[in-house]
């Protein structure tokens, strides 16, 4: 039996103009969100593991309203259950505050794993998971590649720069996945309509006993103090090949001083 | 003038480039300490400004995960109080460096490309959205704990006296659980390391699978070979040389894109860049949005035609 938390993030669509608010966080409002697509990997490696043996897969996101479509989108690909927590004091957390929420949330839940995806794709920190097993005082075994799960130990192999590690890991674990654990699967129709009857529950600060002082914009323990766009690139010089081609792309990097 | 503690990066005692680069922007600050897991080349670290070189021995560091690592540094900073604490933006310099912060409770910026100093105030920038914003950032409690991405700066030679101090720390046994039970060392190209080149040439599914071409040209130009995911999952290239959002970041003076589309997702990796180019036989392809220059034509062709020009050339 494992019992597996996913912590799930909604993030802007990464193909759309993503942009900035305001108060220098991100626009999660006007720009259409979406369950960041690195997660699915781990939505789909705890059911794959729930699959392989027996327990359950509980997905949980920190974040506003629309939030909870992300939920939803685990729970259509086969995810028992759903935590959102939601709180209007929470806009604008570092990635301290979130890993202190998301920390506290996965406290309250029976767990035995804690799966992330490898990074958001909006900021794309990747320390969350991190920050989460230190906060819960566990290991985490960051950027898995393949994960087995055999009994109580768990086998995973990293695949770093300098080195490819094998890990074993007994008792809970914090790990996070990368896009190399395998395809994400498509909810089906069944699981679309299965998802509906789901339960999903709405936690608020107060329901984790975090004060809304440790939390937000104005307890961050970094600051973004502005943004601005990247300056158009100028377009550039196209030829097609004539048979020159090759010819061309050296004189322009020779007039560059590459070669 | 305080104390800047450098997380060094260490690859069989050989100091990595952004280590250097770490050296280097640390004297903006302060004086640069040097922080040393197992063994570098102490001569080198002086040679870049270590003043100090502190070193941690014990085989806990290599035998498990970053945990060990982090409660030393962690006590480290508690001892020193240093004015900042840089580290290498890598898995584990980012996984080190913010456990390091949440013990301290210590402001964290991760993947900065630029730190400004004015006065007592450190802001970075940040390269976010696939290069699309910069960001600038500052860290408001404790201690600014920074990571920051290869190719920031150029790393200049200044020599610090580079006093070579043991220390040790205390382990929890809580730090000790994840083990690393096999290390394989990867084998090395033989090419410059992909995030430090300064020049990339990379190969996407346009190459069919065969990367002679792209690699032969990369290497008339010197350069590190990357390839985009479509040729990294076809099994045609390894995942250590992907360059995008989930492989590496690069930002070389030069980066050659043949046979990739240009995809949000790689772009993200290479979009920073100084000067970009590309072959590709679509002259729709979403990467001419991108370039200084490009050709529309085969990289077959193409490419064996450059790289015998810049052999002629080169005499
Ligand atoms: C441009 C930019 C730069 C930033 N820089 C910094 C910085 O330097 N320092 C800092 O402290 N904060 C920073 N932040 C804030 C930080 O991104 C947020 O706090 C964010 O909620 C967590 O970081 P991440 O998205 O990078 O997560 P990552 O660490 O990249 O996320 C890894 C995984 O954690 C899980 N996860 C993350 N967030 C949530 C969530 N809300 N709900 C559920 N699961 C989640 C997901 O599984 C995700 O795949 C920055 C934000 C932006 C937009
Ligand atoms: C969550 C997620 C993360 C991702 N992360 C990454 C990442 O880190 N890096 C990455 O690269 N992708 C990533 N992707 C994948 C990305 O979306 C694209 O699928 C991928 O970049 C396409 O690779 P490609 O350009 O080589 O292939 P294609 O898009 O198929 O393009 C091939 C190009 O080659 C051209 N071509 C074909 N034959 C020739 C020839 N003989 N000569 C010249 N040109 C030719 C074609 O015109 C075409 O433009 C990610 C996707 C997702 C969903």
């Amino acid at each position: 039996m494992t019992k597996i938390v996913v912590a799930v993030k909604y993030v802007p669509d990464a193909t759309a103009d993503r942009t900035f608010s305001a108060d220098n966080t991100v626009d999660r409002v006007g720009v259409d969100g979406l369950l960041s697509e690195l997660d699915e990997y781990a939505v789909e490696q705890a059911l794959q593991i729930v699959e392989a043996g027996d327990g359950d897969v509980t997905v949980l996101t920190v974040g506003p309203e629309q939030a909870a479509d992300a939920v939803r989108k685990a729970l259509q690909m086969g995810a028992d259950a759903g935590v959102h927590v939601q709180d209007d004091a929470i806009h604008g957390s570092d990635a301290f505050a979130t890993s202190l929420v998301l920390a506290k949330a996965i406290e309250k839940l029976d767990y035995d794993l804690v799966v992330f995806g490898m990074a958001s794709t909006d900021a794309g920190l990747g320390v969350v998971p991190t920050l989460v097993a230190e906060r819960l005082g566990l290991p985490a075994v960051t950027f898995a590649s393949e994960i087995t799960v055999d009994g109580d130990t768990v086998k995973i192999r990293r695949d770093g720069d300098v080195a490819t590690q094998e890990i074993e890991a007994t008792g809970k674990l914090v790990l996070s996945v990368t896009d190399q654990t395998g395809e994400a699967r498509y909810p089906s129709f069944k699981g679309i309509m299965a998802a509906k009857k789901k339960d999903v529950q709405e936690w608020t600060l107060e329901d984790l006993g975090i004060d809304a002082g440790s939390v937000g914009l104005d307890n961050a323990w970094t600051k973004v103090e502005s943004f601005e766009p990247r300056p158009p690139r100028t377009a550039g010089e196209i030829v097609t090949d004539e048979g020159d081609g090759g010819a061309k792309l050296v004189e322009f990097l020779a007039s560059k001083k590459f070669v | 003038m305080t104390e800047v503690l450098v997380l060094i990066d260490a690859v069989d005692g050989k100091v990595t480039k952004p280590s250097l680069e770490l050296l280097t922007i640390a004297r903006r600050i302060g004086e640069p300490s040097a922080v040393v897991f197992g063994a570098a080349d102490n001569g080198v670290l002086a040679e870049y400004g270590a003043e100090k070189i502190y070193t941690f021995d014990d085989a806990a560091f290599g035998e498990y995960l970053v945990g060990p690592k982090a409660e030393a540094l962690a006590q480290l900073v508690s001892e020193k109080s240093p004015a900042a604490v840089l580290a290498g933006a890598s898995t584990e310099g980012k996984e080190i460096s913010a456990r390091v912060a949440l013990k301290t409770q210590s402001g964290w910026i991760g993947d900065a490309v630029d730190v400004q100093v004015a006065g007592d105030t450190i802001t970075t920038t940040q390269s976010v959205f696939a290069g699309n914003f910069t960001v600038q950032a500052q860290v408001s409690q404790g201690t600014p704990i920074i990571t920051v991405k290869p190719n920031s700066t150029a790393p200049e030679a200044v020599t610090g006296a580079g006093t070579v101090e043991a220390v040790t720390a205390e382990i929890s046994d809580a730090a000790k659980t994840a083990k690393i039970t096999s290390s394989k060392e990867k084998a090395a190209s033989g090419r410059p390391e992909l995030t430090e080149a300064a020049i990339v040439v990379s190969g996407g599914r346009g190459t069919g699978g065969d990367f002679t071409a792209v690699e032969a040209f990369a290497d008339s130009l010197g350069a590190a070979v990357g390839a985009s995911r479509a040729a990294v999952d076809s099994g045609w290239y390894p995942h250590t040389f992907q360059v995008g959002q989930t492989g590496k970041t690069v930002s070389p003076q030069l980066y050659v894109a043949n046979g990739i589309s240009g995809a949000i997702q790689h772009r993200a990796g290479m979009q920073t860049s100084k000067t970009i180019v590309a072959v590709n036989k679509d002259d729709e392809a979403p990467i001419f949005e991108l370039v200084d220059f490009g050709v529309v034509g085969d990289l077959k062709e193409v490419l064996p035609q450059a790289t015998d020009e810049i052999k002629k050339r080169k005499g």
